[in-house]
């Protein structure tokens, strides 16, 4: 890192104006030339890893144990059979990928849908109806932000597993979840945990809407569902998209609410409970392994490549000024 | 041996369900909102008209309406909150007081352990070690290469491919490296570093089993996964920087080194405290690295992954609650840091 430093400033220098002497422009390119050079090596240092990863997913069972992947351009041999066998072999060892696939999927739809409708709703109101104690009100939400979820985790399971009991009256009765149902755990667990940051970023959008079009409608006898629905849905459709983004990549990748609340069978767990589980039991499996992290690295990579125009926009939303 | 379609049905029943119960959810709430007030309209009207033939006084109109809206609109969310969040934490807060299976008072019994227990001082020590190490390093580098590459004829695909690693998950990061990682005992290396360390002359070693070693090198998957949001973030806020200041300093003649130091460096202030303290945040409740790598042995635990084991490996409900607390208390100045950060920039 240090010793990249100076090139830091050197690199800054290609913004300048074409220097008049040929001296000037000589030291310019040569300049830029290393700035290039070690953006060049910091990207390829970057996707390495990844590409090593691929590569030998993609390589014989034998070759991948004895060889490193490095060698398969001197020695091609490529296969999709660790892709075969860790996503539809039916011995418990294989994987079974195909069945957690499925798992991911259903927990995730509606893990983005709820809070995105919900927070939108929420961020609605407290950015155009007027009421007491909005200000208040929204601060709460947003500093619930500070509570970690691993806060969350022992008494929310309490809940599902016992109900809710206030001096000896039942409010709400046990779960008593089994097998699939147990989807719904996680969906409520996934939306509760989301909702702060979600009307967080939705309320920054909404809030910067223009206040005339608003002031408009109410004058034309319009309700708060109706400018809700006719005018500020439509327009916060890019915000909506990029909180979705987010929700989505945070709801796939989670390990740890779907470790809990999930359950670990191949009913419920979505890929990353059983890919953690294989790397910690079968660590040296690497033919599955690899495979593996490439299935569940791709529906995320698919998302972000299409849509990382919104998710840029979000992120930048969420952590600097609008 | 082949996977059978039809075992999967239930999952897509209950996916149904959840659709459908969103569409039920959602849809209600706004018709509600849409019939309820049309019918107070109604009845508003009746009463006027009323009113108005018998000579007495008009209703005055309440102003209570957007009130009720309000609650409507905020209902959900805050129901979930409180159900979800602020219970729960609550409840957490008092479990750190309790025993293991949460039926005695203990006081202050499970923060003793958490303080004067070995492994769990070990653990804190690597959390402090995590927390100063990943924002500070994913920063720079972030920082550095959204500098290199700023209006460079690649900057798009040079940023994706840094920014990548944001969209795979912490399991599928952990593999990746592990992979790197790896070692073999006799033959050839299929791990990466020790390949290079073989090659350099070097022995292989069993990387993520030497303390302290293993943590730097878990350290590194985060930084590896977090630089491409601080590249992100950093990239956009010298964007942003006004370019009649670059122009003025450059006609002044300031050097590329100060340029950085005087103008890029105090522009982007803001967005690179944001950049440090969102890092932090994250690197403190880190579970999934540590979980998938090494799974907390071999001095690699920190607080969130010991939070785990204590209470839901070991069913030690107290000891867990006691950790989760202390993440709480270590998140909190961080947060508020944020918030008059937030508001600073909002008012200025």
């Amino acid at each position: 890192m240090t010793t990249a430093t100076p090139t830091v400033a050197v690199g800054t220098q290609k913004t300048d104006g074409t220097p008049s002497t040929t001296a000037g422009r000589v030291r310019k390119r040569l300049n830029s030339r290393t700035a290039t050079l070690v953006s060049i090596v910091i990207a390829v240092v970057w996707t390495i890893p990844t590409f090593g990863l691929l590569i030998s997913s993609l390589r014989p069972e034998d070759e991948i144990k004895t060889t490193g992947w490095w060698t398969a351009f001197t020695n091609p041999q490529f296969t999709l059979e660790n892709y075969q066998q860790v996503l539809f072999g039916r011995s418990s060892s294989s994987g079974q990928l195909a069945s957690y696939f499925i798992n991911s999927l259903a927990i995730t739809v509606p893990s983005v849908l709820f809070p995105l409708a919900f927070a939108s709703l929420a961020a609605y109101a407290l950015a155009w109806i007027k009421f007491r104690g909005r200000d208040w009100l929204y601060i709460a939400i947003f500093a619930l932000q500070i509570v970690p979820l691993q806060m969350a985790l022992v008494p929310l399971l309490k809940f599902f597993s016992t109900g809710v009991t206030l001096g000896g009256v039942t409010l709400m009765p046990a779960w008593d979840l089994v097998d699939e149902q147990k989807f719904a755990q996680v969906w409520f667990a996934h939306t509760c945990f989301a909702l702060p940051f979600a009307v967080f970023l939705l309320h920054n959008f909404i809030s910067q809407l223009p206040g005339d079009l608003m002031e408009a409608a109410r004058v034309d006898g319009a309700t708060h569902p109706k400018i809700f629905r006719t005018i500020v849905l439509p327009l916060i459709t890019p915000a909506l998209a990029a909180f979705g983004i987010f929700q989505f990549l945070w709801v796939w990748n989670d390990l740890l609410v779907a470790l809990i609340f999930a359950g670990g069978g191949n009913e419920t767990a979505p890929l990353t409970v059983r890919l953690a589980e294989m790397a910690g039991t079968r660590g040296n499996e690497w033919q599955r392994l690899t495979a593996g992290a490439f299935v569940s690295i791709v529906v995320p990579l698919i998302v972000f490549l299409s849509l990382q125009r919104f998710f840029v926009r979000g992120l930048l939303a969420g952590s600097v000024k609008g | 041996m082949e996977f059978d379609f039809a075992e999967e049905q239930p999952k897509f029943l209950m996916l149904m369900y959840g659709l459908i119960a969103f569409v039920v959810v959602v849809g209600g709430l706004l018709l509600l909102l849409d019939v309820v007030p049309a019918w107070f309209a109604r009845r508003r009207e009746a009463q006027l008209v009323t009113a108005s033939a018998s000579g007495a006084p008009l209703p005055r109109r309440r102003s209570k309406g957007e009130g009720l809206f309000a609650l409507f609109f905020l209902l959900p969310t805050l129901l979930l909150l409180t159900v979800g969040l602020v219970v729960p934490a609550i409840r957490t807060t008092l479990l750190s007081f309790m025993d293991a299976g949460s039926t005695n008072w203990v006081g202050l019994r499970n923060y003793g352990w958490m303080f004067s227990d070995d492994s769990i001082v070990r653990v804190l020590i690597n959390t402090l070690v995590w927390v100063v190490l990943v924002p500070l390093i994913a920063t720079g580098f972030g920082l550095i290469y959204a500098v290199l590459v700023d209006k460079a004829r690649f900057e798009s695909v040079a940023k994706s491919l840094i920014f990548l690693p944001m969209a795979i998950s912490f399991v599928g990061a952990s593999i990746i490296w592990k992979f790197v990682y790896a070692y073999r005992g006799e033959g050839d290396q299929i791990g990466l570093l020790n390949q290079i360390v073989v090659s350099l002359g070097g022995e292989p070693k069993q990387w993520l089993l030497e303390s302290p070693l293993n943590t730097l090198l878990l350290i590194v998957i985060m930084v590896w996964i977090q630089a491409g949001f601080a590249m992100v973030v950093l990239s956009a806020a010298i964007k942003a920087i006004p370019g009649d200041i670059v122009e003025a300093a450059r006609l002044d003649g300031v050097s590329p080194w100060q340029m950085f130091w005087q103008i890029t460096m105090p522009s982007i202030r803001p967005a690179l405290i944001v950049v440090v303290v969102t890092l932090t945040i994250a690197t403190l409740k880190v579970f999934d690295i540590v979980r998938t790598a090494t799974n907390g042995n071999y001095d690699t635990s920190v607080i969130a992954s010991e939070m785990y084991n204590q209470a839901f490996r070991y069913g030690q409900n107290g000891q867990g609650s006691a950790l989760a607390v202390f993440l709480f208390i270590l998140v909190i100045p961080v947060v508020i840091y944020q918030i008059r950060n937030l508001r600073q920039q909002r008012e200025g």
